[in-house]
């Protein structure tokens, strides 16, 4: 492949090929659908001579992260990818990893969770993770996924922020969906990242314990210092972001608005649900309805600010989760967008949306009725539901 | 090789928690003494990893990690990784020896699998598995390492069931299917034997694997000074055979002038004390020492087959 | 003691081997190892046998170092001059 042009990738392509120019010393992972093309095509760079990098074809995701965990302390640039049961697997590894500062980058396919087996996508991989310390971006589409793997690294190592980065993109829908990719230089990869400067690593000249026990005595303090920094980490990602898009003319924010002028409600969309979100609102707004979408590209960590900023002038918020909270208020987007909501004195009415599950389409009218259903709540400026489910059949749901 | 050439270099300090007579204490001490230069440690959960890093000290002196429990094998293996990658690339000058370290919980139960997937994509790297035959850090419960009959808090002596009802897990068999360079076990009751096979382990070209008893007194019921006699014994006895496999060919590296019948380990013990009071039960000793003669000559044909 | 701020970088921690100033002598609760110098032969087994490196290699002789020694027996048990005696914590040595 030519390196600086539009290439034709799918979602886990863009992945395995934006890592590929990152330079990573250490790769390890386990194949798991539908994350398993990234690990091929990193498998094949390596076999040929294309990336520098030792490939651990770990026995399982648990021993995956774990082996990147050694790598990264060892001041290695590491890199994994995984979904569904495998970051399952991961769940206790995941905080190690992110207690320990190390800027690993992971690619997720998101995918639904057994059981029933489904390797089709939904969010609840991920968002069941959501509060292991690692900083999580979603992508809508490979485009994204590019760039975003390149900056993940960036921001990882950053002595800002020292932290690991998920970097979600949705399985199928966006892992096996080819796109015209514009690609960066192998040049101008190297100049936006610099090679990885670790902090402690483990050396022999300089003998560091990494893991220690943490008493009751110590145990908040190192724990409130790991949650400072991973809230101190929002302005050094709005920093990289804003120098990634001057570098190479991109447009990308932590929170991006569509069509929110003079919105009285608004949709908010996480992932590659955005761009079916899009043609709903164009859609409503030609019928004269004030609707207008707020696609959220960072969760963790949440930019509680700007969701306060972006969502201040409107009556109604519908958020579209792509998963379900078990016995809570839907999805944990939707509690969370709530709750960062709360104290706002004018706020809005915010009502949960959960959908897409286990790989059901979500299409237009989906959104549409999503979004008449927002204009009711506005009218009568009351909320009757917490959520409800859209793409389901049968009573309480919004179907099929 | 004697004592007096042994370095005198602490890799790891005193000032450590372990118990007062502990296993792990002189285990780790000595094989510590095996290197020339501090090796990079990889620590499984355990009564070392607590016992040596309560936040602010550490009693390492040499860099260190613990993740977790399971994952020894794994984060070895990413350590090598990396040293690899970086000194291909010219961003580290030397080699360091990767040493891994787990103890039974953490190596015949759950750590297998690391240990397996780490072992057959071929590391280069050390693993010392010490066993003191049970979870002790979490107050002494049963192992696939804890020997048959022994008493824990989950094989307790019951008045129906005398202690745990299985065998010991045979983990070198599983470690030596790997095909890997050098395996052997080790009692730092025979320190020059354990110094002799950690330097082999050293050199190995791949993964190295070393079995190392650690007696426990808080576990096992015994005073803290019988800690390097219960070594002894256990090799005495057969009950903890000295060997190794180098390259497939097992040699047995301690073979005791007189094999000592199993009783001789067994009665110390408190883990065992229900195996002579109130009554002995010389059904459940003598099912013990057939089975420890019949390990013990499978042994000793494993070494003249190959 | 440290506030978030001021406690190392992740919970590392940083001064390899620190653990030394930690005092576990006061463990011993009975016994003590009182080492006779005449019969010792510096076979050095204490030395290799001690759990806490408690036996301090000099160039020709070992002393005990009681700031760490936690009084397990061991090196008294092994000596195989009978160099070591355990006595009691309140006996004058
Ligand atoms: S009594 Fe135990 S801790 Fe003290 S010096 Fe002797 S062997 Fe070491
Ligand atoms: S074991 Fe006894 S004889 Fe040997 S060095 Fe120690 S005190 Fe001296």
């Amino acid at each position: 492949m030519v390196a600086g042009m539009v290439l034709a990738l799918n979602g886990d392509e863009a992945a395995a090929y934006a890592v590929k120019q990152c330079k990573p010393d250490v790769i390890a992972a386990y194949p798991i659908t539908p994350q398993t093309i990234i690990v091929e095509r990193l498998s094949e760079f390596v076999a040929d001579g294309e990336l520098d990098a030792e490939f651990i074809s770990a026995e399982s995701e648990h021993s995956a992260l774990s082996a990147c965990i050694g790598a990264s302390a060892m001041g290695a640039r590491t890199y994994t990818a995984t979904a569904s049961q495998g970051l399952a697997l991961m769940y206790e590894m995941l905080f190690v990893a992110s207690s320990f500062r190390l800027p690993i980058v992971m690619s997720v396919a998101n995918r639904a969770l057994n059981s029933p087996l489904n390797i089709w996508n939904d969010m609840s991989d991920t968002m069941g993770a959501r509060d292991c310390g690692w900083i999580q971006i979603y992508n809508e589409n490979a485009q994204e996924v590019y760039d975003f793997t390149i900056q993940a690294f960036r921001i990882a190592e950053d002595h800002g922020v020292l932290l690991p980065v998920m970097v979600c993109h949705d399985g199928f829908i966006v892992s096996h969906s080819t796109e015209g990719v514009e690609t960066l230089s192998d040049s101008e990869v190297d100049s936006f990242l610099p090679p990885r400067d670790p902090v402690y690593p483990l050396d022999v000249e300089r003998p560091v314990t990494i893991g220690c026990v943490g008493v009751p005595e110590y145990y908040p303090e190192i724990k409130y210092q790991q949650e400072v920094a991973t809230k101190k980490s929002i302005s050094k990602i709005k920093e990289i972001m804003n120098e990634f898009n001057e570098d190479f003319g991109r447009n990308y924010g932590i929170i991006e608005e569509y069509r929110m002028e003079d919105a009285e409600v608004a949709i908010l969309t996480i992932g590659s649900a955005s761009g079916t979100a899009k043609d709903a609102v164009d859609e409503m707004r030609t019928e004269g309805k004030p609707v207008g979408l707020l696609k959220l590209r960072l969760f963790r960590p949440l930019p509680v600010k700007d969701l306060r900023k972006a969502l201040s002038d409107v009556k109604v918020v519908g958020v579209v989760d792509r998963h379900i909270s078990f016995g809570a208020l839907g999805g944990a987007l939707n509690m969370e967008v709530r709750a960062a909501l709360y104290e706002m004195k004018d706020r809005p009415h915010v009502m949960g949306f959960p959908t897409g599950l286990g790989g059901r389409d979500i299409r237009v009218e989906h959104f549409i009725k999503i979004a008449d259903e927002l204009l009711k709540i506005a009218e009568r400026d009351m909320l009757e539901e917490d959520y409800r489910v859209v793409g389901c059949r049968g009573p309480g749901c919004i179907g099929p | 090789m004697a004592l007096k050439s042994l370095p005198l270099h602490e890799y790891l300090s005193p000032g450590h928690r372990l118990c007062a007579g502990c296993g792990e204490g002189v285990t780790i001490r000595q094989i510590l003494k095996a290197f020339d230069e501090p090796p990079i440690i990889c620590n499984a959960t355990s009564c070392l990893e607590v016992s040596t890093t309560p936040f602010p000290y550490t009693a390492w002196r040499t860099p260190w990690i613990h993740p977790a429990f399971e994952c020894t094998g794994a984060v070895a293996a990413g350590i090598e990784a990396a040293q690899k990658a970086l000194i291909r690339k010219g961003r580290k000058k030397k080699w360091n020896v990767v040493l891994g370290l787990a103890g039974d919980g953490g190596t015949y139960d759950i750590g297998l699998q690391a240990l397996s997937g780490a072992l057959e994509r071929g590391h280069k790297f050390i693993y010392v598995c010490y066993t003191n035959d049970a979870y002790m850090n979490t107050g002494i419960q049963r192992s696939g390492a804890t020997p048959k009959a022994a008493w824990t808090t989950t094989s307790p002596a019951g008045r129906v069931i005398p202690g745990k009802t299985e065998w010991q897990k045979d983990l070198m068999k599983i470690v030596v299917a790997h095909d890997i360079p050098y395996a052997a076990t080790v009692s730092a009751s025979y320190p020059m034997d354990l110094q002799r096979k950690m330097r082999k382990t050293i050199q190995a070209d791949g993964p190295a694997f070393i079995l190392a008893l650690s007696p426990c007194p808080r576990g096992w019921r015994t005073p803290p000074h019988l800690t390097i006699e219960l070594g002894r014994l256990a090799v005495q006895t057969c009950m903890f055979p000295l060997y190794e496999v180098e390259n497939g060919q097992y040699r047995v590296t301690m073979k005791p002038k007189r094999k000592l019948p199993v009783e001789y380990y067994l009665r110390p013990q408190g883990r065992f004390r229900h195996l002579f009071t109130p009554k002995t039960r010389q059904d459940i000793i003598s099912e013990i020492q057939a089975h420890v003669d019949k390990k013990w000559e499978e042994l000793q044909r494993l070494e003249q087959l190959t | 003691m440290k506030t978030w701020d001021e406690v190392p970088f992740a919970g590392y921690i940083l001064e390899p081997g620190n653990a030394e100033s930690y005092k576990t002598g006061d463990w011993r609760s009975r016994q003590k190892p009182v080492l006779s110098q005449e019969k010792c032969t510096f076979c050095l087994l204490c030395w290799i046998y001690c759990p806490d490196g408690a036996i301090v290699r000099k160039e020709d002789a070992v002393e005990i170092d009681y700031y760490h020694c936690k009084g397990c027996g061991i090196c008294s048990y092994e000596c195989p001059s009978g160099a070591i005696r355990m006595k009691s914590e309140l006996e004058e040595t």
